[in-house]
């Protein structure tokens, strides 16, 4: 599931010249959030967004949810362009976005019995637990979401989305108001059902671990107004990468320090890069930052550079 | 003291406040006043056997007693004057029923219609803002020469008070659905009907059923002053007719009554905010 059986299949999701643009707050003119947006996603990837508060990582996912048109450009889910929202492509909300007046069940039921009306009672009931149980919710099927914790929240909205089948999961920071601690074990939760289901998903993110942990390929995302897309990271540590095991692997830090550099300086000064002849927003840099080591033995990091 | 919980000490405290009260009404009562001698001719004549020298003002006793009456023989009917209080107090209910369930099925949807569309918002505005304060009862005279019934027109007075309080917090609750849970259902594919029952009705309920428990309140102060307005039944004409016959026992008995019922009322719409609130 890598970018070379890209040439062969179509991707799962196809974005071309993305932009939007809202009225300016002051009444004249336009402000871009951003501009010329690039990119795909191979079926059975999970990538993720990373970009500094506000550069409109959340307008962009919910463009692609079909929760809001853009100013201008496509978005291609599967080979048909996205003209509205589809139970095909679950969404995880930056807040949980549960209502409260439903259980656990009852929310989960709810989208299920969307996706399928006809689905007899006691098959949506077996269903709907089966995705309980996957994010380890059992026994809390009829308490309602005031009284769970934030991680049981956001682990009903993943069992909520995930409940649906849908080709693609669009998910918003679902982490990011938790503690670490929590939000280490549903990490680990969220990789092993996405590596069992092949699920293809796209992840909003501000954590860089918590993006080289779970992606194949991580987007950088220049800081608004006027976003652009920097490059597109390609994750270099094995697939078989644990929360525990990944420090330890060679091209960890290349790739930690790479992302580091990018939120830090890079996101900042995009505009130089941009200037550069070898920029092509249709293209956008790939990079595969790993360890290399020179001939007199000297180890550093290095970044293999490729055209998308 | 110390040892009863704050339940028992508000019901004991309670009680010695009625003692109290009973007390200082009974001390307060002038005894044989409203002898004719100082009062004006024509009133004295217009009070009769009360302005000979008969206290007017019952004490607290007399009107407990009253009480006790018409709780053991509510619903007697001995011809159109003289009907037991259960039977006035049924029809003054039953009229705000009827013109409270009217204002629902008016309020409810129209109140969805202005909370989801900001145009038919800001249409029927003005609308709104200019009936809202008018008093239910300058709607009478009209309501009587177009409808030409004083029972239908007491309903419909209790209709058009009940209406607004309902109206605009379904508008408001409507309007104040959280975004994201109606980007879930959308996201979800669910249809327009669908949202409305299963997500948005949910999520507004407990700021319409406040609106309802406001509505009924009115409408219970409303419904007294109409039948005054318009007689015949209900427990206003019975507080006009006692009034007439001199009855202050009767009079305060009903005050009590009615003030027994609205409690009650109020108690019903509480109960049901309570079922429809979440938390959040
Ligand atoms: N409907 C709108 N009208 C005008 N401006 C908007 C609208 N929606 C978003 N914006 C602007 O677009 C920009 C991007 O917002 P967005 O919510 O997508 O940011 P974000 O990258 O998701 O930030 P965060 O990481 O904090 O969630 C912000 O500057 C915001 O003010
Ligand atoms: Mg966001």
């Amino acid at each position: 599931m890598s970018a070379n059986t890209a040439a062969t299949s179509q991707p799962r999701i196809r974005v071309e010249g993305l932009a939007q643009r809202f009225p300016a707050p002051d009444g004249n003119g336009e402000t871009t959030v951003f501009e010329d947006i690039w990119f795909s996603v191979e079926p059975g990837e999970f990538v993720c967004l990373i970009g500094h508060s506000g550069c409109g990582k959340t307008t962009l996912l919910n463009i692609l949810a079909g929760l809001a048109t853009a100013s201008a450009g496509n978005v291609i889910v599967s080979g048909q362009e996205v003209t509205g929202t589809s139970l095909d492509r679950a969404v995880v909300f930056q807040s949980h976005a549960l209502m409260p007046w439903m259980t656990v069940m009852g929310n989960i039921a709810f989208a299920v019995s969307s996706k399928w009306p006809r689905m007899a009672k006691k098959d949506l009931h077996a269903h709907c637990q089966k995705f309980i149980d996957l994010v380890h919710l059992t026994g809390s099927e009829n308490k309602k979401p005031s009284q769970l914790s934030g991680g049981m929240k956001q682990r009903v909205g993943i069992a909520r989305a995930m409940a649906i089948e849908p080709q693609i999961m669009l998910l918003d920071e679902p982490f990011s108001a938790l503690d670490a601690l929590t939000r280490g074990s549903l990490q680990d939760e969220l990789l092993s059902i996405c590596a069992e289901t092949e699920q293809t998903v796209f992840m909003i993110t501000h954590d860089i671990d918590e993006a080289i942990l779970l992606a194949d390929k991580i987007i950088l995302m220049t800081n608004g107004p006027d976003a652009r897309i920097c490059e597109i990271v390609e994750n270099t540590l094995p697939r078989e990468r644990t929360r525990n095991n990944m420090h330890t692997q060679a091209n960890y830090y290349p790739v930690r320090n790479h992302l580091i550099e990018f939120l830090v300086n890079r996101s900042v000064g995009f505009k130089d890069e941009l200037a550069s002849p070898d920029y092509d927003p249709r293209h956008p840099p790939v990079v595969g930052p790993t360890v290399v080591t020179d001939e007199a033995g000297e180890t550093g990091t290095g970044v293999l550079r490729a055209q998308a | 003291m110390k040892s009863m919980s704050l339940k028992t000490r508000s019901i004991v405290l309670s009680i010695a406040l009625l003692f109290a009260f009973a007390g200082l009404w009974q001390l307060m009562l002038p005894e044989g006043t409203g002898s004719a001698a100082n009062m004006d001719p024509a009133y004295a004549a217009l009070m009769g056997a009360t302005a000979k020298g008969a206290s007017a003002m019952p004490g607290p006793l007399e009107v407990a007693k009253q009480i006790w009456e018409h709780v053991l023989n509510p619903f007697y009917d001995a011809g159109p004057n003289d009907k037991g209080i259960g039977i006035q107090l049924g029809y003054s209910i039953l009229r705000v029923l009827v013109g409270f369930s009217f204002a629902i099925i008016v309020a409810i949807p129209l109140g969805f219609l202005i909370g989801m569309s900001p145009l038919f918002y800001r249409a029927l505005d003005p609308f709104i803002q200019i009936l809202k304060p008018v008093s239910p009862l300058a709607w009478m005279p009209l309501a009587l020469y177009t409808i030409k019934d004083s029972i239908i027109s007491s309903v419909f007075v209790i209709f058009i008070c009940s209406v607004w309080p309902m109206l605009t917090n379904t508008a408001f609750g409507v309007a104040s659905v959280r975004k994201e849970w109606l980007n879930v259902a959308k996201t979800l594919e669910v249809g327009h009907l669908r949202t409305a029952f299963r997500v948005i009705l949910p999520a507004a309920a407990p700021t319409i059923m406040t609106g309802m428990r406001i509505s009924i309140g009115i409408a219970w102060l409303v419904i007294v002053a109409a039948e005054m307005l318009v007689g015949g039944t209900g427990i206003g004409y019975f507080v006009w007719n006692e009034w007439n016959n001199l009855s202050i026992t009767n009079v305060i008995a009903s005050i009590f009554f009615i003030g027994l019922i609205g409690m009650v009322l109020d108690m019903i719409l509480s109960a049901l905010t309570r079922f429809v609130t979440y938390a959040e």
